[in-house]
């Protein structure tokens, strides 16, 4: 009896084993081809199935306050989800023409690449091995973002340099860990880790006074502490230990859709430098400007190379007239959370968003 | 004397001294046995009075149900601000579906008791013609819900969110793996080798596995390993993974069943002479399922709430919409009443199931215990 389930069990084996081998074997040059069908060369791509399909399908967070939350309708709405509505006014010429997925932190990518959208706009950081290893393409930046420290204003603490001693909410697994322990161990001082898994978790923990600093992303400190009933007897400290540029991405593979993205999100910042907003955009197309960089921006003038990138030369008005320029996008998403520009304002303001010129 | 006129052993009960029955004897004998007891009764009035008093007051009396934000909540009373659920049920039942074509959802759910009725009470009248509504059922829901027949609005499921997708993902979920749990226990317990092989590999690769990963499965490897072309929504991958989940689980719980059935039943059914079919329908599958049913039940209620494990995929389950809602700057901040909010929906569902399946064994109770 014995001897029977033996070579059951090993002709079993090797039966999988082979039905592994000759499916693994036969998928290997199939996910190849799969690969170059959705990373097509460009100008026959990304561009084209969406036009087809009519929408867009953008990824975005499935909720962080300021970037993308629904409202109570059901409209999403936020700093990423606007630029989600700009590339879809650029391309399609309707904001509203958005598909919206969402995804976690550990499902952003592979929906990216499955893909499930064809632009991820989710406040995504944009490091080397993201850029490089995982084979996707971050076209810009449009928030600059760093880690913070929020404490209780009772605790009389003015700066972070202050610190030393304290207990402080950490959210495991994160870069912002590894960001702590490198700043306190670089001042001398030391500190006593309270480890939580969950952004609400570190709240509470936080709120009930089991730890003196909340430590996460500056914005989701600014988000944390308009939940707060008594927010005036907390403070966000100035210093900000980290470096968090937050971008849209989109997969490797198709320039002309990198570039579309890209200066989408150009324009934008473009179009809040020279003055154009939702308000005047319609104005300023229809008369001849004595800056041409606004002519050739919305249209009046031609640019050259705009039929490279398949858009037609109204693309930046029906961005800027639909969603806005960065700056309004800034202040209706995130003014509320009493976020300032900060690093985010434009260079001639001190900021660090610095445009290429349009010509 | 009277009580002489009763004949010896017909002497008719004498009520109960006064004070020793009743709401008055129950409260006398209860709270006010004693000192100690009566002090202890007056103390416990007071705390609980001052307990249900505050939870009441923040719960009904207190709470706002009407306000366009939180801020505006807290300006009009001190307790729970409900408003959060009320401007946002729609979102926290239907999700993202478009407003003009959540009728087809409420068809689809209404007509679901319908197609279960048959299955869950078999006294029903009628019941052969139900049951061949509830073989149909299946397709009309897919085809109301998701459209593109018909001239029905295709819906993107991108769009499928709240208590809809936990209905949808638990209740296939559940449907389709009590007949593969079965086959699995049936196989497990099988004489021929390859059948019996293959049933404990998938049972103890399921079991051995947690859901969480096999979820991550669903959402991204799933794609590489479908040939070109196939583009499975995610929910039917993750319906697919849900269903092997739990039939690991059902078919453990229905092989206890099996064998908890005393050997001499299979020997009288061999000697009539019955096929192995004819045995287990008749014989074995009716006592181990009656045996089984508070384990399956459990499972089916671990399944459903289980549910909510979607989240970290990126798909909105109600706890998904909850904490997309906490995420609106007017809203952030009213966590409680939102959780609070989800748990009774799930606490309804699955307490709903339990007394089911209190209900049914007791109708299956043969007495044999």
């Amino acid at each position: 009896m014995s001897n029977n389930i033996v070579i059951a069990a090993v002709v079993a084996g090797a039966v999988g084993l082979g039905a592994g081998y000759a499916l693994f074997s036969g998928q290997a040059p199939k996910t190849v081809e799969k690969e170059t069908v959705t990373s097509a060369p460009a100008g026959a791509g990304t561009l084209d199935e969406v036009r087809a399909r009519g929408k867009l399908n953008c990824i975005i967070n499935t909720g962080l306050a300021g970037f993308a939350a629904p409202d109570d309708k059901g409209n999403w709405t936020g700093f990423d989800v606007d630029f989600c509505k700009a590339v879809a006014a650029a391309v399609l010429g309707d904001a509203t023409k958005v598909n919206y997925t969402t995804a976690t932190g550990k499902t952003r990518f592979t929906k990216l690449a499955a893909g499930e959208g064809e632009v991820l706009s989710r406040n995504t950081t944009w490091t080397f091995s993201r850029d490089v290893d995982l084979a996707q393409t971050f076209i810009g930046v449009n928030y600059y973002d760093g880690q913070g420290f929020m404490v209780p204003k009772s605790l009389g603490v003015k700066s972070a340099k202050g610190l030393d001693g304290a207990s402080v909410c950490i959210q495991t697994g994160t870069t912002t860990e590894l960001n702590l322990a490198e700043f306190f161990a670089g001042n001398n001082m030391k500190y006593n880790p309270v480890p939580i898994e969950t952004n609400a978790e570190a709240q509470e923990l936080y709120k009930s006074g089991r730890c003196d600093v909340y430590t996460t992303d500056a914005s989701g400190l600014y988000a944390t502490l308009m939940s707060f009933d008594n927010k005036d007897d907390h403070m966000v400290l100035p210093e900000v230990v980290s470096k968090e540029p937050l971008g849209p991405v989109v997969r490797h593979g198709d320039d002309q859709w990198a570039d579309i993205v890209s200066w989408v999100l150009r324009a934008m910042m473009a179009a809040e430098e020279k003055g154009i907003t939702s308000a005047n955009v319609k104005e300023l197309a229809a008369k001849d400007n004595k800056d041409k960089e606004i002519n050739r921006l919305l249209g009046k003038d031609p640019l050259q190379g705009i039929s490279k990138l398949g858009l037609s030369p109204d693309w930046a008005v029906n961005v800027i007239s639909q969603v806005g320029n960065y700056a309004e996008s800034f202040e209706r998403n995130l003014y509320p959370l009493t976020i300032q520009r900060g690093l985010n304002a434009l260079s001639k303001d001190g900021g660090l968003h610095y445009i290429p010129p349009i010509k | 004397m009277t009580e002489n006129a009763y004949k010896p052993g017909s002497y008719p009960d004498l009520p109960p001294p006064p004070g020793t029955v009743g709401v008055y004897g129950w409260i006398k004998n209860n709270l006010f046995s004693s000192i100690s007891n009566t002090l202890l009764t007056i103390i416990s009035a007071i705390l609980l009075y001052y307990l249900i008093d505050g939870i009441i007051g923040w719960f009904l009396f207190d709470a706002v149900y009407d306000a366009e934000s939180k801020i505006e909540c807290r300006k009009i009373d001190s307790g729970a601000c409900w408003a959060v659920i009320t401007k946002r049920v729609g979102q926290f039942v239907y999700g993202f579906y478009p407003e003009a074509e959540r009728w087809r959802i409420d068809i689809s759910f209404l007509t679901m008791f319908i197609a279960f009725a048959p299955l869950l009470y078999p006294d029903i009248p009628k019941r052969k013609w139900l049951l061949w509504f509830s073989l149909v059922y299946p397709f009309l829901a897919y085809i109301l819900i998701m459209g593109g027949y018909f001239g029905l609005q295709k819906i993107e499921y991108s769009l499928f969110g709240g208590f809809m997708l936990t209905v949808i993902l638990g209740v296939s979920g559940i449907v389709c793996s009590l007949p593969i749990g079965i086959l699995l226990a049936l196989g497990r317990q099988s004489n021929l080798t390859v059948v019996r092989t293959i049933s404990i590999c998938f049972i103890e690769f399921m079991r051995g596995v947690p859901l969480i990963t096999l979820l991550f499965v669903a959402s991204s490897m799933l794609n590489y390993f479908m040939p070109p072309g196939t583009n499975f929504s995610i929910l039917v991958r993750v319906i697919i993974m849900f269903t092997f989940f739990s039939a690991a689980y059902i078919a453990e719980v229905i092989r206890g069943g099996i064998q908890a059935i005393p050997k001499g039943q299979y020997e009288a059914a061999d000697a009539l002479g019955m096929s192995y079919w004819q045995k287990t329908r008749f014989i074995t599958l009716p006592q181990a399922l009656k045996i089984s049913i508070p384990g399956i039940m459990n499972t089916f209620i671990g399944l459903y709430k289980d549910t909510t494990l979607v989240v970290v995929i990126g798909l909105l389950d109600p706890l998904g919409i909850g904490r997309a809602a906490l995420a609106d700057t007017k809203w952030n901040g009213l966590s409680t009443e939102t959780y609070l909010f989800v748990a009774l929906f799930f606490f309804v569902s699955c307490f709903a199931m339990s007394r089911y399946s209190l209900w049914l064994e007791n109708k299956l109770n043969t007495d044999q215990k």
